[in-house]
Parts: structure tokens; sequence; C-alpha cells
């Protein structure tokens, strides 16, 4: 369970959240430039807060009066961008499996084959990612988050990009996600439609501050 | 064929290009690396200091490592107990060369790993890879045409370095002769002018073949990204 509270300032911007997330989905929407990515920057430890608390699973990621930050790679918060950001020297497979040989993952929560089966990529593994499309390239990156066994998946206007077909048939992969392997996630985008068929709880960014728990 | 002297200029030019090119790399990629990826102050007076010996004169330059290496200079007197001697040495032109060709070793690696998307490391942090790691398998070879180009740079330029090398270790026949350098000994002798124009081939040569091997490794690399 997430569960952060802080105050965030660089410059004219600033950005004051208290979020808790209840729902195993939740959806942040806001205009351009509200601070939503921003905020997924401050729950991965890209940006530290001027004040307040980032707590994941009953484990302190980010605390200003105990001077605590853990660094980005200890925070078992994947993220997904807009773009897939594969690894373009890397194939389908090297790409999903980076984090088992390049990290240090304590407990293996998913198998390759596993979520090969879930994003229907398993055809995919030894292509190289110049010839993938965007929807697979998307579904590959979302593959490659979940083999690295997050606690918290972030989603950064995951479908921005890709035309309404290829939105309908990625969709449902996010579904499966929260329906057959229990992943949290945190589903940034300007399209309140795709938070609905996640059935997320939908907070929205306005005049710098993110709120859905009473403070 | 080659005579005992010039194979003996091309082995030391060889030797000290080498020598000059595989120090300076892990230094280059580190300061290549904080240059593009890290804002700091004074980071100006860091680009002037690294950019400085390509404006210098190299005989000032030269003069300067005197001043510093040498027998009575203040880090040279301190490598002195330790047995090390740079002037008057073909260590001391390794050196040399290396202070000469650094800018132009960095310069293509900066630009390599400024042309990585930031959010490709990022990514790679998010997956739990710890960031040294995620610079060696992420970083480091999609900056590679940047490193090789670099170190053919420092290489080629280490091979024709003369102002510096003649100031800082002089001119001693299979010690610090090197290619420029037997060129100018023989350029000074009543019949040497035939013989320098040997070696002023072969350094055209070498020059040549290390251009191509430059658009080589361009092409290559090139041809990988588009089968990719």
């Amino acid at each position: 369970m997430l569960q952060c509270e802080f105050q965030y300032q660089k410059d004219a911007f600033s950005l004051d959240a208290a979020v808790q997330m209840q729902n195993s989905v939740l959806g942040i929407v806001g205009p351009s430039g509200a601070g939503k990515t921003t905020f997924l920057k401050l729950l991965l430890g890209l940006y530290q807060p001027q004040s307040g608390y980032i707590h994941l699973n009953k484990q302190i990621l980010t605390d200003t009066n105990l001077k605590i930050h853990i660094p980005i790679h200890q925070r078992k918060i994947a993220l997904v961008f807009q773009q897939a950001m594969l690894f373009p020297h890397m194939n389908v497979e090297q790409n999903l499996l980076y984090a088992k040989k390049w990290g240090k993952l304590e407990q293996e929560k998913f198998q390759l084959k596993e979520i090969a089966e879930l994003l229907e990529i398993d055809h995919l593994l030894q292509r190289r990612i110049q010839q993938l499309s965007g929807g697979e390239a998307q579904r590959i990156s979302i593959g490659r988050a979940l083999l690295s066994s997050p606690e918290l998946l972030l989603l950064d206007e995951p479908l921005t990009g890709l035309d309404t077909k290829l939105k309908q048939q990625i969709l449902p992969f996010f579904t499966r996600i929260r329906d057959e392997i229990q992943v949290p996630m945190i589903y940034v985008t300007h399209h309140h439609e795709e938070l609905e068929q996640l059935d997320a709880e939908i907070i929205e960014l306005q005049d710098h501050q993110l709120s859905n728990s009473p403070r | 064929m080659l005579t005992p002297e010039e194979l003996s200029a091309l082995y030391l030019s060889a030797k000290v290009a080498g020598f000059a090119t595989a120090i300076s790399l892990p230094f280059a990629i580190l300061l290549a690396w904080i240059l593009a990826r890290h804002e700091f102050r004074l980071k100006y007076v860091v680009e002037a200091l690294l950019h400085l010996p390509m404006v210098l004169p190299p005989v000032v330059l030269g003069y300067l490592l005197l001043i510093v290496f040498g027998g009575n200079g203040w880090i040279g007197q301190w490598l002195q107990q330790w047995g090390i001697q740079l002037a008057f040495n073909w260590k001391g032109a390794v050196l040399a060369a290396m202070i000469v060709a650094f800018p132009l070793m960095v310069q293509p690696i900066r630009l390599s790993f400024q042309m990585i998307n930031p959010q490709l490391e990022q990514v790679a942090n998010s997956l739990g890879v710890q960031p040294y790691k995620v610079f060696c398998s992420i970083s480091l070879p999609l900056a590679l045409p940047g490193i090789l180009i670099g170190s053919i740079l420092c290489f080629s330029r280490s091979l024709g370095e003369f102002g510096a090398t003649i100031t800082f270790v002089g001119n001693i026949p299979d010690e610090t002769r090197t290619i420029p350098i037997a060129i100018y000994s023989l350029l000074q002798q009543p019949d040497g002018e035939q013989m320098a124009l040997r070696l002023v081939l072969l350094s055209l040569g070498l020059a040549f073949a290390a251009l191509l091997a430059n658009y080589w490794i361009m092409q290559k690399y090139q041809q990988k990204i588009q089968e990719r």
C-alpha cells in the first residue's frame, strides 16, 4: 500500500500531494504541465521533496524528517514511459530479462514464460527492437517492468501516441495485470475513459494539489 | 623496405600513441560522462582546462611539462624517488601525447553520451539495477561509436605530436625520436631530404589508414543499427 504526503518546489513550480492508494489501480488525470509526471518521478526517487514522506508497503522510501531517501534502484517501483524506452542494443528477450541479469532480485515474482503469455509477446522474443510495432514495443516495456518484480508499477501516459485501435488492444492487458498477477498500478493519463475501463480510483491534479486522503 | 632507423621511429611512435590512447581512455570516458550528464558550479572552468591544450602552442605545453615533470619539477622530483623519470624518456612522450590528444578523445565520447536518452538510464535504474551497472550495460555500449572514434582521433593525434614532445623529451634516437621528430632531424641534415620524404609518406599512410578505420567503424555501426 502506498501512502505519501509531501511538498515539492522547484523554481516557480510547486506540488502538494497527499495520496493513499486504496484501489489496485490509481488513476491520475490533469492538464499538461500540472505535475503528473513530476509526481511519478517523486515516487520513483528521481526528485526529492522539500518536506514529507513516501511509504510503500510499510517501507519508508522518503522521509525528510528522518533524512531518508532510498535510491531509485532500491525502491521496487518500475516505470513505463509514454515511449517504450526499450534498450536498442538488446533484442526483446534480453530487454525482458534485463532486471534478472543485471539487478539484484530478492524474489522473482514472475517468470518470463508467464509474463510473455500474459502480454502475448512470446512469439516476439528473438525479434530486434527495431522490428516491433508501437503496440508490441509498449507491451514489451510493460513486461520488462513486471519482470523486475515491482511492488508498484508507474504508467506515465502509456497509451499516448498509439491509435485508438492499438489502445483497445493494449488496455485489456492492464486489466489482466490487475486481476491475474495483482501488481498495483498508478496510471497517469489525459483520458478518463482509459481509467474507467480499468475501474481505477481517479484523482485529479488541480492547482498543484493532488489529494485523495484527509490531512 | 624500411630501414632500421625508420622502423625504430615507427615502433616508437606506435608505442607512444598506443600507451597514450590506452591510458587516456578511462579518464576520457569518466570526464565525458560527467560533462554530458552533470551540471555543477565551475563546469565552464573544467571545459576551458580540457580544451587548453588545443589552443596553447605545443612548445609552451612542452615547457610547462618540463617545469612540472622535469628532474627539478614539483612532480618530477617526487616521481624520481620512485625511480620514474619522464623528461627525456619515452614515457614522457606518452604524457605529452596524452595531454595534447585528450580533448580530441573526450569530445566524441561526450557527444555519444549526450545522444543517449536519459530516460533509458532512468528506466534501467527503476528495474532495480545499480547506477554503475546501468552505466556498464546501457550507457557504455550505446556510446561505443564515440569511444572508438575518440580513441582513433587520440591515436592519430599522438602519432603526429611534435612540439610538446621535442620540448619535453628531446630528440633521442630509439628513445624519444618518433616519426615527426625523425622527419625534423632528417631535414636538418644536408642529404636527409630523401629519407625524410619516405617518413612523410609513411605518416600519410598511417593517418589515412586511421581515418579509413574511423569511417569503417562508423559504417559498420550504422549498418548494425539499421539491421536491428
